[in-house]
């Protein structure tokens, strides 16, 4: 397997322009027939879907069809909660994520989680950015100091907050708020970002600019998204993959590039979802 | 992958597992040797004659029948003292004053100073108060009344916080059915806030049946019998500092008698926490 | 309100005769003799209460860190009511097992046994539930969402509850923290029942002291005139601590609540 980026090494950094990752698809994340139970009820089953490297890869569907369980079953979240079980098999790379004895600290970092709500911690601005890097090691103050110049210029935050970035994160606007979790996430040097509805507790105009970021995103990392807004997905998804409740379950009805998926559904339930929404 | 984690972090983490269980298993072994030793020692002691017989000997023998007696009797004369006022200054506080009024405000401030004040100052006052300037003298009024005002703060609170917990449109409703605001009070909210003040005069009992430093110079020693309310009367907590510290040879009566203390302190605490649990059931289903 | 009007006049004989400063110079507290020295105890208060808020305050967080984050349900459910319970047992009893217990062991150390260690030994026990309830009350309120985030950045468990637990229930803790100083402050029978009560400022953790509470909770019962009268001034420093201490918990939580949050960059060992 390629070794993890060491987070004290040289700041290795890709050039953002990098678009051809993309096209020629190279697979990253194997999901093999994954399902998971809360206590006994199904949140989603038989799951099988491979996400490519340096793609945005949409997931879409109803409320409670299981894509954030699904997302979290991908950094091993699912291990905070109490009678959560998970079966199936996850690779990445070469790495078995539900294996026991995978490193989950290590696995978080290479993984980086969006929430719905963003949720700095209630520290200062710097600190919210300080504290994970030094946990996992990073402890050459100008490496930091540089690191959160970096990252807060690749979500475009820096010259808003460059001034005060000793007040609190608390005080900021909900879409800088979202913009700085995404600069957490992303001063870990991650490779894969989930990102859980990462625009829907905003207003449109922030929604736009973390869009906008997003996109700029795109082939940096491999990035699954999770969004209710359709034509979001359309507009910077690479691939979609549509999850539907059947039986009481979560299933993956279909998965494809956006284009197909968007413009000629191949499953009558797609068909309906995706025109439904446009409708 | 494990190599990739650095050194110091996992070290740290260990560490810390360390530590944690180790603070909970020392406050733990800790406490299991104090019950332990004290219901060891107490429990071969404890009998049917023990709880109503008489002390002899000092307490050396015999039991401890007149001063659970006494206690009660303080207990009775604080409650009936201080529950109207609780209640009362509850009501005045939750309905009668704005929460930026300058009463309310200074009430509020100064209760809380008040639940913070040591209990031997407390006493201090009692003995000035009721035992010298009212003429008391040391007796289970006395003491009953210092009691009072010890366990009045909680009191206050905790029944304050049961009239704000009823939502607001009650007051409404009874106002749109043009109730004057006494009927309001006594009709709707008392009921409503039964169970805060319940929570409320548990703990407040607890806290008073605890209470050894404010009666020792109010209610007094004198372990007969009490005859009147102005007689002297020996609190049960009274009776073991006085068995430990004074009596030489009281200790195992001591202990028995601190056993008996923290039964009841037990069942009054299981009963405010379970006055809780059902108070707010029933909340549950009439809302 | 009528209570501190009582103190204080109850006082001011005292204070009319023999001056407020003789409290602090006088050489020693003989009160027959006309001799007020309070230092002796007020440190005694202080140090017992230094003492036994140093050792509870990080045992009880870490109480309420092991059955939030670390215990096992099966487990952390028990030592829950664990604490609870001992947080209802009276000072008495507390006092009486230190007595028994605890104040021969030490006097096998390092006779004669009862010591500020030993008040310090059973006030940080009597202690201990305060600081853990409420330590384990402000956990409960950190907002499930930052465990959540931080968890997903990698962190261990011991880095989230560092870095994010901990300063998500400051205000909480620290509460806790000021309860906790006035109980210890306000004890008078297990302090009574253990320290010894020899009026000196203590030169080691194994000298006897007597601190305030207890030194009213002796003498009152033989006290008359101006001996009465120190004792009630002596129950007004006590009121006045605690005052301030109220007083100045109120005003540090509001700073930290509404002043610029400028601890930031605070190196952890």
């Amino acid at each position: 397997m390629t070794p993890v980026e060491p987070i004290t090494g040289p700041r290795a950094r890709h050039p953002l322009e990098e678009r051809s990752v993309c096209q020629g698809p190279q697979s990253l994340i194997e999901i093999d027939r994954l399902s998971l139970y809360y206590v006994d009820k199904p949140a989603f089953q038989d799951v099988t879907l491979s996400i490519n490297k340096g793609c945005i890869t949409a997931l879409v569907g109803p409320s409670g069809c299981g894509k954030t369980s699904f997302l979290t079953c991908l950094n091993r979240l699912t291990d905070l909660i109490a009678g959560c079980r998970v079966s199936g098999r996850i690779m990445i790379d070469d790495l078995d994520v539900m294996a026991p004895d995978t490193d989950v600290i290590q696995l978080r970092r290479r993984i980086g989680m969006i929430f719905q709500k963003p949720n700095p911690f209630p520290l200062t601005i710097r600190r919210n950015l300080v504290f994970p890097l030094r946990e996992h090691g990073l402890r050459d103050r100008g490496q930091i100091a540089q690191t959160i110049e970096t990252t807060l210029r690749d979500v475009g935050l820096w010259d808003e907050v460059k001034d005060r970035l000793d007040s609190p994160a608390l005080a900021l606007s909900g879409g800088q708020q979202q913009r700085l979790c995404i600069a957490r996430a992303l001063a870990l040097l991650p490779e894969v970002l989930l990102m859980d509805e990462p625009c829907s507790a905003l207003d449109p105009l922030s929604s736009g600019v973390v869009e906008d970021l997003i996109v700029s995103l795109r082939s940096r990392y491999t990035i699954l998204i999770v969004t209710h807004n359709l034509t979001q997905a359309r507009r910077i998804a690479d691939h979609a993959a549509l999850f539907w409740v059947q039986n009481g379950a979560g299933r993956l009805i279909e998965v494809g590039t956006a284009k197909q998926i968007f413009e000629e559904p191949r499953d009558p339930l797609t068909a309906a979802y995706v025109s439904g929404m446009r409708g | 992958m494990a190599q990739t984690l650095s050194r110091p972090q996992n070290l740290r983490e260990w560490f810390a597992v360390a530590l944690v269980w180790g603070a909970a298993a020392l406050v733990t072994a800790v406490f299991c040797w104090l019950l332990g030793d004290i219901v060891w020692h107490g429990l071969s002691h404890i009998s049917w004659t023990f709880l109503t017989a008489p002390p002899e000997n000092a307490g050396r023998r015999g039991g401890i029948g007149p001063i659970l007696v006494s206690t009660c009797l303080i207990l009775g004369v604080c409650l009936t003292v201080s529950l109207p006022i609780g209640i009362g200054t509850a009501v005045l506080l939750a309905e009668f004053t704005s929460d930026h009024s300058l009463f309310g405000r200074i009430t509020r401030r100064s209760l809380d100073v008040l639940a913070g004040v040591p209990s031997i100052v407390f006493g201090l006052f009692g003995n000035a108060f009721f035992c010298k300037t009212l003429g008391l003298g040391f007796s289970i009024l006395s003491g009953g009344l210092t009691l009072a005002c010890m366990v009045l703060p909680i009191l206050i609170r905790s029944t304050e916080e049961g009239f704000r917990a009823v939502p607001t449109s009650y007051r409404l409703s009874t106002a749109a059915l043009g109730l004057s605001r006494t009927t309001t009070i006594v009709h709707i909210l008392l009921p409503a806030a039964v169970p805060g003040l319940l929570v409320g005069l548990v703990l407040g009992v607890g806290r008073a049946i605890a209470e050894t430093a404010a009666l020792i110079f109010t209610s007094g020693y004198v372990d007969r019998m009490p005859e009147s309310l102005l007689d002297s009367g020996r609190a049960l907590s009274i009776h073991i500092f006085d068995l430990s510290m004074n009596v030489s040879g009281g200790d195992a009566n001591a202990y028995a008698s601190a056993l008996v203390l923290v039964i009841l302190l037990l069942a009054i605490n299981g009963t405010a926490s379970w006055l809780a649990t059902y108070g707010l059931q029933r909340k549950a289903v009439t809302v | 309100m009528l209570i501190v009007v009582f103190l204080i006049s109850e006082a001011l004989p005292v204070l009319r005769h023999v001056g407020l400063l003789r409290f602090f110079t006088d050489p020693s507290w003989h009160p027959a003799e006309g001799l007020y020295n309070l230092t002796p105890m007020l440190w005694g208060t202080l140090f017992a209460t230094t003492g036994s808020v140093l050792i509870a305050t990080p045992l009880g967080i870490l109480s309420a860190v092991f059955c939030h984050y670390y215990a096992p349900p099966v487990l952390a459910r028990p030592y829950r009511h664990l604490i609870e319970l001992l947080a209802g047992i009276p000072s008495v009893v507390y006092g009486l097992w230190g007595l028994v217990v605890l104040v021969p062991l030490i006097a096998e150390v390092q006779p004669p046994g009862p010591s500020l260690l030993a008040g310090i030994l059973i006030l940080t026990i009597m202690i201990l539930p305060t600081i853990a309830l409420m330590a384990d009350a402000s956990f409960t309120n950190v907002p499930q969402q930052y465990l959540r985030g931080a968890a997903a950045l990698g962190l261990t468990r011991w880095a989230i509850i560092r870095g994010v637990v901990f300063p998500a229930s400051k205000s909480g803790l620290f509460t806790g923290v000021i309860l906790e100083t006035g109980r210890a402050i306000g004890e008078t029978m297990a302090i009574l029942m253990v320290c010894g009560n020899v009026v000196q400022t203590p030169s080691s953790v194994f000298d006897p002291i007597r601190t305030l509470t207890a030194n009213i909770a002796l003498e009152m019962a033989y006290a008359l005139g101006d001996h009465r009268a120190a004792l009630f001034a002596s129950g007004v420093v006590l009121m006045a601590m605690i005052v301030a201490l109220v007083v100045s918990a109120e005003w540090i939580s509001r700073e930290r609540l509404y002043g610029s949050d400028s601890e930031q960059t605070t190196e952890s060992p």
